[in-house]
């Protein structure tokens, strides 16, 4: 049995590991200094890069996590705590159904609501579009791993006459904050990565971004147009784009592991 | 807490007042997305009826539409992604809490969570240029020669199809799933773990009792996050689906889901009744999606009742 | 300090200065529309942007029915098309939009046969593949017009843009006019029925199943054919000769037309055309552009097509295997485009 669960992992890891190889043998030749400094150069001409859409990313998922990892974090503190009332179950049920919405769909939904009133693309009307996809995996995370506190440390904390919110925020929350730090993660991961949302909403620009209420040029929306033309050199900058994208998450990642390991919170396993 | 007994302290009764709100504001939402959605879609449904999603006919010259087959190919390429991407996941997150190597725990956990940003627009290309020719060459023909009787596996290879987008979609939702699995299962207590093994219970046994029996509750919280995924993945489907509107038990054949025919044709859709028709497609996504939900939610309903 | 706090907020801290940096340096112009347009459209707006540093043409591909909404909603300055706004689309937007053409593409007909190095198809056998009614390769239709070519017995898989696009438009406007059984079967438009075949997403979809599949036949952009060495077939022109398409080929397809553009605002339909030595499955391209504009950005876009349409910018089209407007062409749409209204 336990050999299962070794085929198992490898199985998981392989294909993930083949992928991100490919990325990496397709992609690492193009990344280079300009990359990180420079615009997109006019076709065939060499040096330019995709600058503008790591700031354009950044900024985006930057707004959004702003609304939605306080507000996931609330709504899965409130599923976990507050689990039996009637609105509860509605909600947990809604954000459940909230997952399975296809981000472009919610991209034309933000459209509706917030561009064609302002008569123009935003980076307002991005971020709103990727807070509305991390907000159930932020939910949701926060749920599942607050569930699994045991009821006796609510009690020890309410027998020493602290108030419940303490309790909640200090006690259960914080000591989970690793692994609600996860859920958060692959929030931030699935927003960073999202492009049919963007194409409606924040739009793109080949330029730098020029405020928060213009068209936002992104990184997958830049990687999406690459890749679909025909072209060699921009398929090369595609794949560049994307194994900084996954590298851009890792640094964010591991940054945040690290901080959250010097204020204190210790991992056993 | 076991019952929510009433709040006294009024900081207590504010903060409870506090994440109502948050809840609200959540279904708010939602009631604003399912407005629009159903707003949108009038006009389909004022032409069409309910019979629009069971028609199976899609034809945008005529404006005659008609979801069904985007439907089937939506249920069996996420149901399809969810047997392969569940227990392999699973298994990888028990793999990364109890039985790898300390050291290792942690870069590999790093690595899959990561891997969680890759664009789909880069799986769907690495689909196309590496997995599809792969399945062509080297799987597909020997289903297709030996087990080719069976409805499952008649039909030519092409390497794009129902079988390729199924993959695709396990691999991509693999990250989520082993993710949070894997904090699951490092939330549960070692108190229980080392409760099974006093009492005699063999490793397998101990994983089995204390660590898969807990997380149930949290494996089926991933498996909805990852079903969501797969459901409304539009990119990587797209690409490797072969995009016909039909309906067939084998997996070899092409098919569409519904995302991704809202996503190959909205940005070009000519008529008017064409955008309505698409956007009734995406509120029938809501229907497949409460559907297999309520299911899913049953069905650890009775695990529960019968396990504890 | 370098805390947890701190950390979060350094997104919003970098990227507020980074806009701050940027903010009222010059006029930003948006236009969206068709896809096969946008390596061009990218190419010269970057170059424009160093020719007049006033103003940074922003366009973004997200196709042509997507740039008319856009157009309609008053979300972006301009658009783009691969087939004419229709009257209704028209009547949608407050002011009447010019439709400038810029540059000429062809939609090739691309095949994966073992062992076949050229092919020569008429624009019926073309239609009966794609319907389904010609299902292999040595069929004798095709044996009949290609004598000198080894044809197997090998099964015809059709493919198919499965994404709703200007170059599926532009190939079932070609099929219906060469074939009458295929207007009833099929019809035209950006997304139709197709009876067989699979569908793949672009044309790097449709590329990709071909290369993989012996027997695969299919339709790209020209540009995407050229850039990427596919084999492509010949097609047989009104003129009786089998074409095959390069961007001489293509401009020919727009010679002789011109009067006809004039006279109908730039929207004409120059596919199955009679001159000699044209390739059948070509078409313009057209920028949309209110008929009003503010001054700034008015005149920044008359600049902007008055150098796009001139030697250097239709050079560059050329050197990207777009297929340039005819002179005479060019310099009437100038004209017309230097006559916009601007406020």
């Amino acid at each position: 049995m336990l050999t299962l669960i070794w085929v198992a992992a490898a199985v998981a890891l392989i294909p993930l590991a083949l992928v991100f190889a490919w990325i990496l043998g397709a992609g690492l030749p193009a990344v280079s200094w300009d990359f990180f400094t420079q615009i997109p150069a006019p076709l065939g001409q060499s040096g330019g890069g995709m600058a503008n859409a790591l700031i354009g990313t950044l900024t985006l998922v930057g707004l959004a996590s702003c609304v939605g990892v306080p507000l996931g974090i609330l709504c899965g503190v409130f599923l976990s705590e507050y689990a039996e009332s009637k609105l509860a179950r509605i909600t947990r049920f809604t954000l459940d159904l909230l997952t399975s919405v296809p981000s472009i769909v919610i991209g034309l939904f933000i459209y509706a609501l917030l561009v064609v009133p302002m008569r123009g693309f935003s980076a307002w009307a991005g971020a709103a579009a990727l807070a509305i996809i991390m907000l159930p995996i932020i939910g949701k995370t926060t749920e599942e791993v607050l569930k699994l506190v045991p009821d006796n440390i609510r009690e020890a904390g309410l027998a020493l006459g602290i108030s419940r919110w303490r309790v909640i925020m200090s006690i259960v929350l914080k000591g989970s904050s690793g692994a609600v730090a996860t859920g958060v993660i692959l929030a931030v991961a699935r927003a960073a990565g999202e492009s049919a949302p963007l194409l409606f909403t924040a739009f793109s620009n080949q330029f730098w971004p020029s405020g928060l209420g213009q068209p936002t040029p992104s990184l997958p929306v830049q990687i999406y147009v690459y890749a679909i033309s025909p072209y060699a050199e921009w398929h090369q900058l595609a794949w560049a784009g994307a194994l900084v994208l996954v590298s851009v998450v890792f640094v964010l990642n591991l940054s945040t592991r690290i901080l959250m390991s010097r204020s204190g919170v210790v991992r056993a396993r | 807490m076991a019952s929510s007994t009433h709040d006294v302290r009024r900081s207590d009764r504010a903060f409870k007042r506090g994440l109502q709100v948050a809840a609200w504001a959540i279904l708010a939402l939602f009631g604003a997305l399912f407005w629009f959605l159903f707003m949108s879609a009038k006009p389909a449904f004022d032409a069409f009826g309910w019979q629009f999603y069971v028609t199976k006919v899609w034809n945008p010259v005529l404006d005659q539409y008609g979801a069904l087959a985007f439907m089937w190919g939506t249920l069996v390429s996420s149901l399809l992604a969810l047997v392969i991407a569940v227990p392999v996941s699973v298994g990888a997150a028990l793999y990364l809490t109890e039985l790898a190597p300390r050291p290792l725990r942690a870069p590999v956990g790093f690595l899959i969570e990561m891997l969680a940003a890759i664009p789909s627009v880069v799986y769907g290309i690495w689909g196309i240029f590496v997995l599809a020719p792969f399945l062509r060459k080297w799987v597909q023909p020997f289903l297709s020669e030996h087990l080719g009787f069976i409805p499952l596996f008649e039909g030519a290879p092409f390497g794009l199809g129902m079988m390729t987008a199924g993959i695709i979609l396990a691999i991509m939702i693999t990250p989520t799933i082993t993710a949070i699995t894997r904090e699951v299962f490092r939330s549960i207590p070692d108190l229980l773990r080392e409760g099974a093994l006093a009492l005699g219970a063999t490793r397998w046994e101990m994983l089995r009792i204390a660590v898969l029996k807990t997380g149930a509750a949290g494996i089926l919280g991933a498996t909805v996050l990852g079903l969501g995924r797969a459901m409304g993945e539009t990119m990587a489907v797209a690409m490797v689906i072969g995009n016909r509107a039909d309906i067939s038990l084998s997996l070899l054949k092409p098919g569409a889901t519904m995302a991704s025919v809202i996503a190959n044709e909205y940005a070009e859709a000519g008529s008017d009744m064409h955008l309505a028709a698409l956007t009734a497609v995406g509120l029938g996504l809501f229907f497949v999606s409460l559907i297999v939900n309520s299911a899913a939610r049953a069905i650890i309903w009775r695990v529960e009742r019968t396990g504890s | 300090m370098l805390n947890l706090r701190n950390f979060l907020t350094l997104p919003l801290v970098v990227t507020l200065a980074a806009i701050s940096a940027e903010a009222g340096a010059n006029t930003l112009i948006n236009g969206a529309g068709a896809t096969f347009p946008q390596p061009i459209y990218s190419k010269w707006f970057a170059e424009y942007a160093s020719v007049n540093k006033a103003a940074s043409i922003n366009y973004q591909a997200i196709g042509s029915g997507g740039g008319i909404r856009q157009l309609i909603q008053g979300t972006v300055d301009f658009g783009a098309t691969d087939e004419p706004m229709s009257a209704e689309e028209a009547g949608k937007v407050k002011t009447p939009v010019l439709h400038v053409p810029t540059v000429l593409g062809a939609v090739a007909v691309s095949y994966n046969v073992p062992g076949v190095k050229s092919l020569n198809l008429t624009g019926e056998m073309v239609a009966e593949i794609f319907m389904g009614t010609i299902k292999k390769w040595n069929d004798p239709k095709i044996v009949a017009a290609n004598k000198d070519a080894k044809l197997p017995d090998l099964a015809i898989v059709p493919t198919y843009r499965s994404d709703g696009s200007g170059t599926t438009a532009v190939f079932t406007d070609y099929l219906v006019k060469a074939s009458k059984g295929f207007e009833i079967k099929v019809g035209k438009g950006k997304a139709v029925m197709w009876p067989a075949g699979i569908g793949a997403k672009g044309n790097a979809g449709v590329a990709g199943v071909i290369a993989q599949n012996p027997g695969a036949v299919g339709y790209v952009e020209l540009v995407f054919a050229a850039t990427n060495n596919l084999a492509v077939a010949s097609i047989q022109n009104k003129s009786g000769e089998f074409v095959a398409p390069s961007t001489a080929s293509v401009s020919a397809a727009a010679t002789g037309r011109v009067p006809e553009m004039l006279k109908n605002d730039f929207k004409v339909s120059i596919t199955d055309p009679t001159t000699k030595g044209a390739y059948p499955i070509s078409s313009f391209t057209w920028l949309l552009i209110p008929n009003e504009m503010s001054k700034v950005k008015g005149s920044a876009m008359i600049a902007f097509v008055d150098w796009a349409l001139g030697a250097t910018g239709q050079k560059m089209a050329a050197d990207l295997n777009y297929a340039p407007l005819p002179k005479e062409l060019a310099t009437e749409v100038v004209a017309r485009v230097k006559k916009l209204q601007l406020k």
